[in-house]
């Protein structure tokens, strides 16, 4: 049983999805990931993913592509995101997880990256360019040491194989909105609730899902569609705004966007 | 060991076989079985005497029947892309295994590679330059001869094939050097297919000329600014359009890299360089050349050439990358010489990365070698010990460039020239009874303004 776990245990008792969502590590810095890790945590956020800047980002739409050149270039490197990730954990209770390239993981060796994460506090992971057909080992790897890899289902993945993606996931499974990259949508595609909903009465693992939400509309639209939803590239697109204007401004809008969305969540 | 020579440096101590074992009746019947080696007086044998008489028995090489049904060419190669991709290659595989055995995909093609792109391309001794170096013979194989002007055309046509088997209408593509730009923008206006073509900006600048082709011939080519602008950049853009259109689009991809089934189909398509050969060898000079030598950036002509020579072990096979200003990183782009393996663009192959697994920058003066990674088949090579993988700098490809068109009045590919300057040194160190094939990949049309360039700013 994971942090993961036991958080979508709560929210299914209180009969709530989960609000989660994505920031970028070290974008503009570290220093300012912190503030708003502990502003989304106090905004009653679920859970968190922090993305790992990546050189070759090819599920990601330009808003948070030009994230990951920022925080490059201040020279952002794996082990200071780790060390600021390790301080903030230990003063927020919700578990946070990194969307992290397999290039990364496979870099620093698989076990010393899982080692790394835990000793920072993180509970999980997601590697959205390991497909369940080459995930086996790290699958393995991270569920003797209670890490949770967070697997992904797209709307081109046939139903059969959904199931199987679903089996290797831990935490819960991310259903991909969209047959596209990461980026705000005005529309979502209209069969997306009905696939979720397929998926929900074959899959025990609590379903989330992520890419393409912008707002509080589309909050209330899925809110009851699955056990949670992740919104991306809505806040670090605000965030992108603390390279050039005062940051206080900014967390003050990060956080007011994350109480509508908290909001719409509720209200659904 | 009768059949299979197995490379003095071989890493593997475990290698998988497929055997085809007849039985009495004649029927033959496939299976797999795993052989131990050891090392027995530096030559890798099989553990028990059981083991070496099924490999003395087996008739197919263990080096050639890569890659797995999971796209392994031992441990490289594989699929790391999001799993909106998953179906789609899934798709391709099996859309191109039914190619492969289907008969009239195999003629449509081989009569288009005759009558459209003017194959076989001829093998041609370089004489001059075979006198100026002094030594070994120097052969070309012409794929500058080629319609479009090199080798890429035979993969787009059989993709595009593909496509059409697959019912998509359009298609996107990467491009470096503008060559496989053209070739895709070519496959495409024949068969009526839409076509986006991503390349980077630095690129765009240095290769001028393939773009306004590919505009010509009706392919839409959208610039890419992110990164370094070169063909690591396009291929991310390409794959990002990919990730939203892949219902309906087929990527072409130029090279032997990326997810698979792309590096198998690439080798296959463009194994008919070195399938033509092996027959002209024969014809022009009664046995099969002593060493071949090819460029390698993604590594697609190396991979067409060599592959039907890797079971010919007496033929020496070497492949070229980008050494660019120097060995320092970011000078050059040699990830075989200098890299280690790492995930990149959807398989696990060398890769220059720094040690957090980001994409380092590389350099090169070609823009269709100037890639930090290369396809798995060559890192498998290279592990096996099959293939010699060298570097040859900026500088010594410009030379080349000069000697081959003053000698034999061709002007190569800055691509080509880098394998023309190692077989030029190789030639001088080999006796006259020596013979060296070179693939010529391309013609240098494209590269004559940016060459000109350089001779005023030598600080390439």
């Amino acid at each position: 049983m994971s942090v993961i776990d036991t958080v979508f245990g709560q929210l299914r008792q209180q009969k709530r999805s989960a609000f989660m969502p994505f920031i970028t590590a070290g974008d503009p810095d570290l220093d300012f990931t912190a503030d708003v890790l502990h502003a989304l945590a106090g905004q009653s956020a679920d859970l968190i993913e922090i993305g790992i800047p990546y050189s070759d980002p090819i599920a990601d739409g330009p808003v948070i592509q030009a994230s990951y050149t920022r925080a490059f270039d201040r020279g952002i490197r794996v082990r200071d995101i780790f060390r600021m990730l390790e301080q903030v954990t230990q003063d927020i209770t919700i578990p946070v997880v990194t969307m992290v390239s397999y290039a990364i993981v496979l870099r620093h060796g698989p076990r010393e990256y899982v080692e790394a994460a835990q000793a920072a506090g993180v509970a999980g992971a997601i590697v959205p360019d390991l497909p369940v057909d080459e995930a086996e080992g790290l699958a393995t790897l991270c569920h003797e040491t209670d890490f949770s890899l967070i697997q992904l289902v797209a709307p081109t993945t046939p139903r059969d194989r959904a199931l199987r993606i679903a089996k290797m996931s831990r935490g819960f499974l991310y259903y991909v909105s969209v047959t596209g990259i990461t980026g705000e949508r005005t529309a979502l595609p209209p069969e997306l609730a009905d696939n979720v909903a397929w998926l929900r009465d074959h899959v025990l693992l609590p379903i989330c899902i992520g890419f393409g939400i912008r707002g509080p509309e589309t909050v209330r639209q899925l809110a009851s569609a699955a056990d949670g939803l992740i919104v991306g590239s809505a806040f670090v697109r605000r965030i992108a705004e603390a390279a050039t204007r005062p940051r206080h401004e900014v967390l003050e809008e990060v956080k007011q966007f994350a109480a509508e969305l908290v909001g719409a969540l509720k209200l659904s | 060991m009768d059949g299979l020579s197995f490379p003095a440096r071989l890493h593997l101590t475990l290698i998988r076989i497929r055997l085809t074992i007849e039985s009495e009746d004649g029927v033959n019947a496939g299976g797999c079985c795993v052989v131990h080696l050891d090392c027995h007086k530096g030559a890798w044998r099989p553990k028990d005497s059981e083991e070496y008489g099924l490999i003395l028995r087996s008739k197919q090489s263990v080096l050639t029947d890569v890659p797995d049904l999971a796209g392994r060419f031992d441990r490289f190669g594989g699929r790391y892309v999001p799993e909106t991709l998953m179906a789609a290659l899934d798709e391709l595989a099996v859309e191109y295994d039914r190619a492969r055995q289907d008969s009239t995909f195999q003629s449509t093609l081989s009569e288009l590679l005759s009558d459209y792109v003017g194959r076989p391309s001829p093998l041609y001794f370089a004489e001059r330059l075979t006198k100026h170096c002094g030594g070994a013979e120097i052969w070309l194989k012409r794929e500058d001869t080629n319609h479009t002007g090199s080798h890429k055309i035979n993969n787009t046509l059989g993709q595009a094939l593909l496509t059409i088997r697959m019912g998509k209408r359009r298609v996107i593509a990467e491009t470096g050097a503008g060559q496989h730009g053209v070739a895709t923008a070519t496959a495409c206006a024949r068969f009526g297919l839409d076509c986006v073509v991503y390349m980077g900006e630095e690129d765009i600048r240095r290769q001028a000329p393939n773009v306004f082709s590919m505009k010509l011939l009706g392919a839409e080519v959208r610039p890419v600014g992110t990164g370094s602008r070169t063909l690591r950049d396009a291929i991310n853009e390409a794959m990002r359009d990919w990730m939203a259109s892949v219902q309906t689009s087929h990527y072409i991809l130029g090279s032997v890299v990326g997810p698979h089934p792309f590096p198998r189909i690439v080798r296959d398509f463009q194994s008919v360089i070195g399938r033509e050969t092996i027959q002209q060898c024969q014809a022009k000079f009664g046995r099969l050349p002593d060493s071949l030598v090819a460029c390698v950036g993604g590594g697609s002509n190396a991979a067409g050439m060599f592959y039907p020579f890797i079971d010919h072990a007496d033929v020496a096979l070497i492949g070229v990358e980008a050494g660019g200003r120097g060995d320092a990183p970011g000078d050059h782009a040699s990830p075989l010489a200098f890299g280690q393996p790492g995930v990149l663009h959807g398989s696990y192959s060398y890769v220059m990365q720094d040690e957090d697994g980001q994409t380092c920058q590389v350099h090169s003066v070609s823009a269709g070698l100037d890639y930090p990674g290369v396809g798995p088949e060559h890192s498998y090579w290279k592990e096996t010990g099959r293939v010699t993988y060298t570097t040859c700098r900026d500088q010594e490809a410009l030379a080349a460039f000069d000697t081959l068109a003053r000698c034999e009045g061709i002007l190569p590919a800055l691509e080509s020239a880098h394998a023309i300057a190692q077989a030029m040194i190789l030639a001088s160190k080999r006796p006259k009874n020596h013979r060296i094939v070179v693939c010529l990949s391309g013609r240098g049309d494209k590269d004559a303004a940016e060459v000109a360039r350089l001779r005023e700013d030598p600080g390439v």
